[in-house]
């Protein structure tokens, strides 16, 4: 194994939420995992599940209410102003919503040059044209610089997005369910960007999605999580041949595969119930309630998350001794 | 059946470029809103109507060579004639110059008293809304025991003390009002902050001041419009109702209300001095809602089809 | 068998400013007694409009079923009926189930009698009868402790019971279509998994025919018997199950089934993606309407619609590559044999 340089160290960290007056809310419930620079790591769940949350706190858009997140060696939750603002520049994040993640009343150039303008990176000229070297970058026109949001598909729009990241030129990008609101084929048109521009600018991904087989395809290694807890870790193609933890085997089993031969003979695992809330959740294994193999002591104590095989992490009790 | 060539069949592919371009003309925001009024035909009437009612409050007065003191004691209480276009008043004074007169009064109260009010209101509802949490609960237990004064009750109390006049009744008007527009700012900035782009702004560096300049008050001045023009007419309306008990623009000046409310006295005998003013008032009110409800439909963004 | 029902050229429209829309262009489709039809298309491709049109559902003006189009529901032509009759046809014979259970759902209606509603009205029954049918029908979606569930509103039930909900109030009276658009799109995939199992299971239970809209071809595989490609408004391709994922003949529908990245595909190869946004249907092309960005595009294909190819018993494709004057090509790696 070659040595990897850590890029984001995250140590239990954690993000509550105050709902109403007595409960709270662990979106995050003490996550423990490393990123490596130049890898895309991979973060999935289903909603409550925490991961949009986790996205956010590591990038400090959330003070985190407990644990660390370490940059290049720098602890960022409790640096100075000054660590806080290189890391801004360091680490952006695309969004979700193509059509709320734009502002309205700006046209696209505006949009992809704000981050110049904050950081007074270009300006004249210059600054016109960095902002349609991002547009070509993203394949996009210099004509469309001139024009508003509205008049894009959401497929472009995801595209401005990126672009408008890449305009001061971060090294870590979040990107928080970037193509769940795209049609399918225009889905398969971002991921490519993506790809393309990981190899090009050696940047490093936080990809984070619902969609296991496209959180898979891009993914180096990919955490599942579940009620703001990380249950397994590992390389995405080991989650794949061999899941270990039970709700990444009823994940991966969940997912309709488009080849009906397959779907013919697939036997499903079905998960009872709903998920349930993450507020005030109760002690012990959060899966346990929908979990076929549970044991009596997972109801009582929160299984530890470590490292069952080599690269391959779990939290499951079903471990323990092995 | 068309003849199918067999050139006509070899395999060329697509042009990378053309993909991308967009067929429909480069439309701003304001272009599309105005685009939108302008087939409200409702909206454009009204518009025009203001418009005019605004250019005779300007010119009115000159078109005509009375002065609006001018009391001509063998034209008492005349109705509508060639000489004098409205009639004239008990006093003998040509109505149609102290109309418009009035006119000038009332808007500027209208105009003057919202712009006060968008002030004010914009900069509370502003900085509660982005700041939210302990200073935004503050700020609204504030609000709330104004709101919670009877607007008329203080307004009297300080016509009473103060000397009356057009500025004093401003003040008066302004200091209870302003509390709508804050409550509506302020829940507009709470919600523009929860989106996305505003996010994407902090997540770039931006501060505070540039998210309130370049995100949060470009995306609210439609409300603000909307609002303006409702305000106006309300302000017009609660002048010509206060100069109506008597506490509003004193004689040799008028407005509106005032002309109303003299005109009120002599109902009976000579009804045009009545009516004339209260119809002005009553379309000048009228079309600031209808146009108010045009912008409305016209910069709301989910109406567009 | 005689078709259940028959779609014959059928046309819809909306007026906007900024021009007509065309947004259905001539669509034929027929469907029989307890088959799964699948229409597959991304956004803007006209499935949920046509959909909609079954039941007459297009708000008119700005919408416009356009003359020459014909819908036969049963022999009967559903654009022709009253509207006394299509009040009847509603919910009792064809109904439909929509994207996001959040607001399908009357919040302040209790869930058993959102359910029994259909119920009072279509087969006469009182508010109680009505309501014990509700709870059945609760039951039958598998929703548990159901009596206790149908006196709850819609804000205790989760996004998957919602849909379970929406479910049974679409199946009360039991009728001959089910219409699903998108109905799994909003939910999470374990829950994804559960509702579709479930729509299987009722099919097969109550007879009951589906209509599944979608854009996730891994439903279509497990669901449907029969399955149509639409793109910009016209079917590009249609066929059986087998057929559209085995043997596909349309470069589109080609595009559609490689841009899904499955399970077992190489990991951060470049996926194929089809470069491009789909036309405006305000200035809709003269010819094939993926002609710009196809990659087999030939000068005919933007110039002339390409006729109607019938391969085999029930697949069609509507493309150029079949005329016997265009060229062989070899079809993509992956989707199955050589053209």
């Amino acid at each position: 194994m070659e040595e990897k340089e850590v890029l984001v160290e995250v140590k239990d960290l954690k993000k509550y939420f105050k709902v109403g007056r007595k409960s709270i809310l662990k979106a995050v419930d003490g996550l423990n995992f490393n990123i490596y620079k130049g890898e895309t790591l991979g973060l999935v769940g289903e909603s409550g599940c925490g991961k949009t949350t986790c996205g956010r706190t590591v990038l400090g858009m959330y003070p985190a209410s407990g644990g660390e997140v370490i940059y290049r060696g720098i602890n960022i939750s409790k640096g100075s102003e000054k660590d806080k603002r290189d890391f801004t520049r360091k680490a952006q994040i695309i969004f979700q919503d193509p059509y709320a993640s734009l502002d309205p009343r700006m046209t696209v150039g505006d949009i992809i040059g704000e981050g110049i303008d904050i950081h007074s990176i270009y300006q004249g000229q210059e600054r016109t044209n960095r902002i349609f070297e991002l547009l070509e970058l993203v394949g996009l026109n210099k004509e469309h610089a001139s024009r508003f949001p509205h008049e894009f598909s959401g497929g472009q729009r995801q595209r401005i997005g990126i672009a408008r990241a890449l305009a001061i030129e971060p090294e870590f990008i979040v990107c928080d369910e970037p193509i769940s609101a795209l049609d399918v084929s225009i889905q398969a048109q971002v991921v490519n960007l993506l790809i393309d521009l990981q190899r090009r600018l050696g940047l490093t991904y936080l990809f984070i999605a619902h969609d296991l087989s496209m959180v898979k395809h891009i993914s180096d290694r990919v955490g599942v999580m579940y009620l703001g807890k990380m249950v397994e870790l590992t390389t995405s193609a080991k989650l794949y041949e061999k899941p270990l933890h039970p709700y990444t085997q009823a994940l991966l089993s969940a997912i309709p595969i488009p080849d009906p031969e397959i779907e013919r003979q697939r036997k499903r695992i079905m998960l009872e119930g709903e998920v349930p809330s993450p507020i005030n959740p109760h002690p012990g294994c959060r899966f346990a309630p929908r979990c076929k193999y549970a044991m009596p002591e997972c109801s009582t104590t929160d299984p530890e998350f470590k490292e069952v095989e080599p690269e391959h992490f779990v939290a499951c009790h079903l471990f323990n001794n092995k | 059946m068309v003849s199918l060539n067999k050139d006509k069949f070899k395999i060329i592919g697509y042009d990378e470029k053309e993909l991308e371009s967009i067929s429909r003309p480069n439309i701003g925001y304001w272009q599309d809103a105005w685009r939108r009024l302008k087939k409200n035909k409702v909206a454009m009437i009204s518009l025009i109507i203001l418009i005019i009612v605004i250019i005779m409050c300007f010119i009115g007065p000159a078109l005509s060579h009375y002065d609006f003191t001018a009391q001509d004691y063998d034209f008492l209480d005349k109705t509508p004639s060639f000489a004098h276009l409205f009639g004239t008043d008990n006093l003998g004074r040509d109505l149609f110059v102290r109309t418009w007169k009035g006119g000038r009064v009332s808007l500027y109260i209208g105009f003057v008293g919202t712009l006060v009010e968008l002030i004010v209101g914009c900069l509370y509802g502003g900085i509660a809304g982005y700041f939210g949490g302990k200073v935004d609960m503050l700020m609204m237990r504030v609000i709330e025991v104004i709101a919670s004064v009877p607007y008329l009750l203080v307004v009297i109390l300080l016509l009473l003390v103060l000397p009356k006049g057009v500025n004093t009744l401003i003040i008066a008007l302004c200091i209870t009002g302003w509390v709508g527009i804050a409550r509506l700012i302020r829940g507009q900035v709470m919600q523009i902050k929860s989106l996305d782009y505003v996010l994407a702004a902090k997540a770039l560096g931006a501060k505070p001041m540039r998210i309130i300049l370049k995100h949060e008050l470009p995306n609210t001045i439609g409300l603000i419009l909307v609002y303006m023009s409702m305000d106006i007419p309300a302000f017009i309306f609660d002048e010509a109702f206060l100069s109506f008990l008597g506490l509003g623009v004193q004689p040799p000046a008028t407005s509106w209300g005032a002309l109303i409310f003299t005109g009120q006295g002599v109902m009976t005998n000579h009804p045009h001095e009545l009516i004339i003013p209260t119809v002005i008032l009553a379309i000048t009110m009228l079309a600031f809602n209808l146009l108010g409800d045009g912008l409305r439909d016209a910069l709301d963004p989910k109406l567009r089809q | 068998m005689g078709k259940l029902l028959e779609v014959k050229n059928l046309r819809v429209s909306y007026h906007t400013y900024a021009g007509e829309v065309q947004s259905v262009r001539g669509v034929d489709f027929s469907l029989n007694k307890g088959e799964a039809l699948a229409i597959v298309g991304e956004s803007g491709c006209g499935k949920t409009v046509t959909a909609k049109s079954l039941m007459k559902l297009i708000q008119t003006p700005p919408g416009e079923i356009k003359e020459g189009s014909a819908i036969y529901f049963d022999g009967k032509d559903v654009l022709k009926m009253k509207s006394d009759e299509l009040m009847e046809l509603r919910g009792s014979e064809i109904s439909m189930i929509f994207q996001d259970p959040m607001t399908s759902l009357n919040p302040t209606m209790k869930v058993g009698n959102q359910i029994g509603e259909s119920l009072m009205i279509h087969r006469g029954m009182s508010k109680n009868e009505a309501f014990a049918e509700a709870v059945k029908m609760l039951e039958l979606v598998n929703i548990p402790n159901a009596d206790k569930r149908a006196n709850q509103y819609p804000h205790e039930f989760s996004g998957g019971m919602r849909q379970r909900a929406m479910i049974a109030i679409a199946l009360a009276c039991n009728p001959q279509i089910l219409i699903a658009d998108e109905p799994t799109t909003a939910l999470d995939v374990t829950i994804q998994a559960q509702i579709m199992e479930l729509i299987k299971d009722l099919q097969v239970k109550l007879g009951t025919a589906v209509i599944l809209i979608t854009h996730d071809l891994g439903i279509v595989a497990s669901v449907a018997d029969k399955v149509q490609v639409m793109y910009a408004g016209k079917i590009v391709e249609k066929g059986s199950r087998d057929d559209i994922f085995y043997s596909a003949e349309h470069p589109y529908t080609w595009a559609l089934l490689k841009s899904v990245p499955r399970l077992d595909t190489k990991h951060k190869d470049l996926l194929y993606s089809i470069k491009g946004t789909p036309p405006d249907l305000v200035f809709p092309p003269v010819g094939c309407p993926f002609a710009a960005r196809c990659e087999y595009a030939m000068p005919i294909c933007k110039e002339e619609m390409p006729e109607v190819t019938t391969i085999s018993e029930h697949h069609q494709v509507s493309c150029w590559l079949k005329h016997e004057y265009a060229p062989k090509i070899v079809k993509p790696e992956g989707i199955g044999g050589a053209v």
